[in-house]
């Protein structure tokens, strides 16, 4: 069911100067934040937790509750986590080209709520034009009073810093970011003890929220958080950005009212996917990025929630739905997808920096034709030594669920096309044809 | 291992946990890869290493580990024990991911173990045999890699073995404290790499390849020189430096081929320097002596033995025959062992009748200074509330212990770092004073005394004295308004341990010593650790190698009597000269004899000028030592002797703590050890030393020296003596701290050191004064003949009085005070005869603040000419904008050019730079 919810975080960016100051003022800008002002910290605090707001960036965390677990300290940091370089990922982008006074105006009500007189925003290096026109929106903000001290007349402050990324995907990992932040490699830290909120930056508590989840924070003091869990059902309250991409006619993003809407409608609406492209019949889907593991047709009835998708054993996660149609090879999928985790791994974990290389050679091997038929146990055992059991949600040899990703598309297109893998290993070649990018690594 | 007692760690015991189903008792926030291995279960592991902080990021120790969800996959290396905890190292989960993470680490592993050194003793190999699957699946193409490739002078990588644990990247950066390598690149392209534009130099380099677990990292020094299988091993103690390394020296075919650091907790913890690690080279040197040999016509000849012995007793003959013993000299003796030192402590004041020795050559501190203070352990300095630094810079002097106190420094311990120019450990200092050359004293005056804090006492600032008065008194804040009672706790110093070297050789070491005594004075609870850098300069002190000196640190008025009735001999009646005494005396044509042991008077002697005149005077020049050298070229006589790893014995660090030297190879040719050669020329003038084994020397020491009474042959051969024995032994009986895991050695830690040495039976205890009826070790050696003085045993050296700070005459205008200072690769005998080593020592140049070299209109890399009143030297000059102006800094050791500028005798040593014509 698609379902009349106006959108929240995307509801300036259709206009073409949405990421002005001007048209960011005119549209209602830094109301929430002069609310929140108002309010005590506790009570914006109680207004986010009464909003039931899921963590965005993909573990789905509810923020309120990770603000809940700061250890009390002197200095509290506020992170936000833009880092987003997943493939099919791309609605924090969105936001930060098109509306990063949202952005900053949800990073000072947090910092506001926490009690962090420092912030700072961890954007993507890649993202030329992001970064300059957050860089635009900060100088923007001091100038405007909403940056820096006093902020609008009330007693609070808080300095923000825009840090643009190197270039690595582990460093959306938030605690491979808070290295990266300070100036080290960029390396995941051991949790326990190195979460966030307990030995986060320069070892103080410090909070790590996702753009989108930042982004919602304006909407949410000025509506109330009552108003935004009206929005969805259960814990799966308001609306969300999805980016829908892979065999349909209308690949894109979409903010939709989560749990209401199903995959069916995102993937088939005309007002949204539009189908598969060509008419074709749907093959599979990742529901949620892809490091989740895949569904088929039979899930497509499936809610956009966090926990009915979680019961039906993946995630929705950074929200990424991608599609696979009758013409999509299961095995040069998986293939992609763990080159993208080999060539990112950071190389800390023995599992993950060895066994991505070694699963992805083995599912290029199989993808040109070289494969065996004991490779498809050797795959499932290397990706089980990475993820004891290979089951969702995963266990991990691991510092990070960097190395528990890689086995999630390996082991969903084994398991649900084990037939079209053999095909690969009997023929000898891939019955899909050679693409260009067969043997390209 | 059922009985949890078995697992006991002590009266501090509190987490009770079981492993693999047996109860262990475990110290709260022990890890559990240690709480286990104490109980004897041994988990595997790759980065984890017992003295570095852990990482956890191999993945091998993982095992499963209770919680409130049940059972999860943890590393035990990071993993901290807990109550009631259960921790399975052999399920199936947990050996189904150590076998998954070891299958990991071979897939690109180049398997090259035929041709790899570390083949035969690879924590890889061991682990994969014992923790891993048995065999690959791996089908695909391994990385390749350029291999090796030289990322420092003394470390060469190979990308294709490493399995990037970060045990050396973590090294530098956490241990040495130079972050000269790190990782470079991601996945499985990372790689260990240098920066592009410095190569990894550390004087520790040593320690990544002794520490990789893999044969990733090899040094030039060992690479395919043996076989671990083939390797012969022996511990003993490094004598490079005063620090006294515990190590491990292997051979291969009869050669020394390998030194490794051994895990001695309160000395090295497995650390060493390269110049120790890599100094075995000079062993085998060509410039070895390796026979001896006599003037004869001009020439120095081959002798035999019984020809060259005679030879030195007929000039010794003929030098006595010259008045008395008091025309002799002995200088050198400080890389003896504590036998053959005591051997010629023995001959030269009981036979030669001389007082006339001294083991340092100008460059020390007196040795009654150095012996009477109240003694610090390196653990003390370590765990002390401050640490006063009035020495060089100890990374160039006594590496060791400055990575010990970085450590320290790290850990909260407050450092004072007292120097005319910038030292390494300044950067970790609480407190940073700088005085001025040679006004040390001055500030050290100004910092006990309670008067206001005099203006820029020195040259340091105000604002520095009085931080540093606070920590010295116990803190600021502790004592707000001076409550605390005098002479009491923090105020009496307790918990104060001063690092007392000297901080210029270009500066007397009045210094020094008048610093000391002013500190002992005003802080009676602080102790001393003495910055002498030669390595067994102190074993050779407490031997009685200094003028008015007898072994055991006893003066020779106290101990006369004592030494005249155990050996049998009258001992000289007047306290002798020491090293400048009777260079001075040689040049003035008053000794008749010098015997140099071991001793370059021309490379070490602070003064060149001087050094050279007495040897062309003396008319009967003795060089004893290992190497032939500028000195022994001049000798009328020189003769041979075993040195490290060729005679067993025992030496003495800077602590005071006594420790077995061993041999691993015979000595070339016809080298004697030196006690040998004192016990013949001592028959050969009709008398008898008494010796006749090392052992028995040991025994000898342990009767008669008051501070080594009790340290016999079988307590320093004991399991509980395996890291050396402080002396002197407290008077009543303490438990000796034996090893954490008797008998066990983490071959993951150590790899290359897998076994134990046997040293014996296990010791109970020592102790100085034994209980009636038996005395310690003795019991033992019945055979040896007792010939306990009936005379009152003399007591040791206490403190020495206290003088009084005096400025050095103000410069002029046009100069610039000399602050001399070492170099840890110099151009002595050592490191110019190790291949490893020699290309490393950097020459001679003058640091000189950048203003003043503008204002002579050099430049870095520029050459000037330096003029004292004694000499001039031309020399390369560079910028260093962290001097004080008036203030250069040369070099010393590396040449010439130093000795040819000192004064010995001078307060402070003044120069002026010109520009050379």
């Amino acid at each position: 069911m698609i379902t009349s919810a106006a959108p929240i975080v995307s509801r300036r960016v259709r206009q073409e100067d949405s990421h002005t100051f001007e048209r960011y003022l005119e549209t209602g800008g830094y109301e929430g934040l002069r609310a929140a002002l108002a309010m005590a910290p506790e009570e914006v605090h109680e207004e986010v937790n009464k909003a039931s707001l899921l963590g965005r960036g993909g573990a789905g965390f509810p923020a309120g509750r990770k603000w809940s677990m700061l250890r009390k300290s002197p200095t509290t940091y506020l992170v936000v986590n833009g880092d987003e370089s997943e493939p099919a990922t791309f609605k924090d982008r969105l936001l930060i080209e098109h509306d990063p006074h949202q952005i900053i105006e949800g990073a000072v009500i947090a910092a506001y709520a926490i009690g962090a007189r420092q912030a700072f925003i961890f954007c993507r290096g890649e993202f030329a034009l992001g970064l300059e026109r957050l860089q635009q929106a900060c100088n923007e903000a001091y100038a405007h009073g909403a940056l820096g001290s006093r902020i609008l007349g009330s007693e609070f402050s808080v300095d923000l810093v825009v840090h643009p990324g190197a270039g690595a995907y582990i460093c959306g990992e938030e605690t491979a970011l808070l290295e990266s932040l300070e100036g080290k490699r960029g390396f995941p830290r051991i949790k326990p003890p190195y979460f966030p909120a307990a030995i986060g930056l320069y070892g103080e508590p410090t909070v790590v929220n996702n753009v989108e989840t930042v982004s919602n924070l304006p909407w949410i003091v000025l509506h109330g958080g009552a108003a935004f869990a009206a929005l969805g059902q259960g814990s799966s309250a308001g609306t969300r950005l999805f980016a829908l991409s892979g065999r349909v006619e209308r690949p894109g993003w979409y903010e939709l009212e989560m749990s209401k809407t199903a995959f069916r409608d995102l993937i088939y609406d005309p007002s949204l996917g539009g189908g598969i492209r060509g008419g074709a019949e749907l093959k599979a889907f990742i529901p949620g990025g892809v490091s989740a593991p895949w569904f088929g047709p039979e899930h497509l009835g499936l809610g956009l929630d966090q926990d009915v998708v979680g019961a039906a054993g993946s995630m929705l996660g950074s929200g990424s739905v991608v599609v696979m149609d009758e013409t999509s090879c299961a095995v040069r999928a998986a293939w992609r997808i763990s080159r993208f985790f080999w060539r990112e791994s950071c190389g800390q974990c023995t599992p993950c920096r060895e066994g991505s290389g070694w699963i992805e050679k083995m599912l290029r091997r199989i993808e040109l034709g070289g494969g065996r038929e004991e490779d498809l146990d050797v795959l499932m055992d290397a990706c089980d030594n990475i993820a004891p059991g290979v089951s969702w949600p995963p266990r991990q040899t691991t510092i990070c669920v960097l190395g528990p990703s890689i086995p999630s598309s390996v082991a969903s297109g084994i398991r649900m096309f084990r037939d079209e893998f053999l095909l690969h290993v009997k023929d000898g070649r891939c019955p899909y044809g050679t693409s260009s990018e067969g043997a390209r690594r | 291992m059922s009985d949890p007692s078995a697992a006991a760690v002590g009266e501090e015991a509190v987490v009770q946990l079981t492993v693999d189903g047996s109860a262990v008792a475990a110290r709260p926030g022990e890890l559990i890869i240690e709480a286990a291995e104490r109980a004897g279960v041994y988990i595997p592991r790759f980065c984890y290493h017992p003295h570095m902080e852990q990482v956890g990021m191999c993945r091998m120790c993982l095992v499963e580990v209770s919680g409130p969800r049940g059972f999860s996959l943890q590393p035990a290396c990071f993993t901290r024990v807990a109550e009631g905890q259960e921790i399975l190292t052999r399920s199936e989960p947990a050996r189904k991911a150590q076998e998954g993470v070891l299958e990991f680490l071979l897939l690109n592993h180049p398997l090259d173990c035929p041709v790899c050194d570390k083949g035969g003793e690879c924590p890889l190999q061991d682990q994969a045999l014992s923790h891993g699957p048995g065999e690959s699946r791996f089908l695909e193409e391994k990385r390749h890699w350029a291999k090796p490739i030289e990322i420092g002078p003394l470390v060469y990588l190979d990308r294709e073995r490493c399995i990037q644990c970060a045990r050396c990247t973590r090294f530098a950066e956490e241990i040495a404290g130079e972050a000269q390598i790190d990782f470079f690149g991601r996945g499985d392209h990372i790689e260990v790499a240098p920066f592009p534009t410095a190569p990894f130099g550390s004087y520790f380099s040593g320690n990544t390849v002794q520490i990789c677990p893999v044969g990733a990292l090899t040094s030039p020094a060992y690479r395919f020189k043996a076989r671990p299988w083939d390797l012969e091993q022996v511990e003993t103690t490094c004598t490079t430096c005063s620090v006294g390394c515990r190590m491990a020296a292997q051979s291969s075919a009869g050669s020394l081929v390998r030194n490794l650091g051994v895990d001695c907790v309160p000395v090295n913890q497995s650390w060493l320097c390269d110049k120790g690690r890599y100094g075995f080279e000079a062993v085998a040197s060509p410039a070895r002596l390796t026979e001896p040999r006599v003037r004869r016509g001009g020439d120095l000849e081959p002798a035999s033995w019984h020809e060259a012995i005679g030879e030195l007793a007929a000039g010794t003959r003929q030098a006595r025959s010259r008045g008395d013993g008091a025309a002799i000299g002995v200088l050198g003796g400080a890389r003896l062992s504590n036998e053959d030192a005591y051997a010629w402590s023995k001959l030269a004041r009981g036979v030669l009748g001389t007082d006339s020795l001294d083991a340092q050559l100008g460059d020390g501190l007196p040795a009654e200074l150095v012996l009477g203070l109240p003694r610090a352990t390196i653990e003390e300095a370590c765990s002390a509330r401050v640490v006063l630094l009035l020495a060089g810079d100890l990374r160039e002097e006594l590496p060791v212990l400055y990575i010990r106190l970085r450590a320290a420094a790290k850990s909260g311990v407050a450092l004072v770092d007292c120097s005319p120019v910038p030292t390494s450990l300044a950067p970790l200092a609480r407190v940073r004073l700088r005085c001025r050359p040679g006004e040390a004293a001055q500030l050290v005056a100004a910092l006990v005394s309670a008067a206001v804090v005099p203006a820029a006492a020195a040259g340091a600032g105000v604002a520095e004295i009085a931080a540093a008065r606070a920590l010295l008194a116990g803190g600021a804040g502790e004592d707000p308004a001076g409550q605390r009672a005098p002479g009491t706790g923090a105020g009496r110093g307790d918990g104060v341990v001063v690092v007392l070297g000297r901080q210029s050789t270009g500066e007397s070491a009045a210094a020094a010593a008048v610093s000391a005594g002013l500190l002992h004075d005003a802080l009676p609870g602080a102790r001393f650790l003495p910055a002498l850098r030669r390595g067994n300069v102190l074993g050779a002190l407490d031997m009685g190698l200094s003028p008015g000196v007898l072994p055991g640190r006893v003066a020779l008025e106290q101990g006369r009597a004592w030494y005249a009735h155990a050996w049998g001999a009258e001992l000289p009646g007047a306290r002798g000269r020491d090293a400048e005494g009777m260079l001075r005396a040689a040049a003035a044509g008053e000794l008749a004899m010098l015997v140099l042991l071991g001793a370059d008077p021309l490379e070490d002697f602070p003064d060149r000028r001087l050094a050279q005149e007495a040897l062309e005077s003396v008319p009967f020049l003795v060089s004893i030592g290992t190497h032939a050298d500028a000195s022994s070229d001049l000798a009328d006589v020189v003769l041979p002797v075993a040195g490290d790893a060729e005679r067993p014995g025992t030496t003495t660090n800077l602590e005071g703590r006594v420790s077995r030297l061993a041999q691993k190879v015979v000595p070339p040719g016809q080298a004697w050890p030196a006690w040998v050669v004192a016990s013949e020329l001592a028959r050969r003038l009709g008398a008898d030393l008494g010796f006749d084994s090392v052992d028995g020397i040991t025994d000898e020491i342990a009767r008669l020296a008051p501070a080594y009474r009790g340290l016999d042959s079988v307590l320093l051969a004991s399991q509980a003596a395996r890291d050396g024995v402080v002396a002197p032994l407290p008077p009543t009986p303490v438990a000796l701290r034996g090893l954490a895991v008797p008998g066990s050695i983490d071959p993951m830690a150590t790899p290359g050191i897998t076994s134990v040495e046997e040293q014996g039976a296990p010791m109970r205890v020592g102790a100085a004064e034994a209980p009636a009826g038996e005395r310690l070790g003795e019991a033992a050696r019945s055979g040896v003949a007792s010939r306990e003085p009936s005379v009152a045993r003399p007591a040791v050296l206490g403190a020495p009085a206290r003088g009084q700070p005096s400025s050095p005459e103000r410069l002029d205008a046009y100069s610039h005070r000399l602050v001399v200072r070492r170099r840890l690769y110099d151009r002595g005998t050592l490191v110019a005869t190790c291949p490893s080593l020699a290309p490393l020592a950097a020459p001679t140049e003058l640091a000189v603040h950048p203003a003043e070299l503008a204002s002579l209109g050099l430049r870095s890399g520029d050459r000037a000419r330096v003029r004292s009143a004694r000499g001039e030297a031309v020399v390369p000059v560079v910028a260093d904008e962290a001097l004080d102006r008036g203030v250069v800094v040369m070099t010393s050791g590396v040449g010439e050019a130093v000795s040819e500028l000192l004064d010995a005798s001078a307060a402070v040593n003044d120069v002026r730079l010109e520009t050379p014509s």
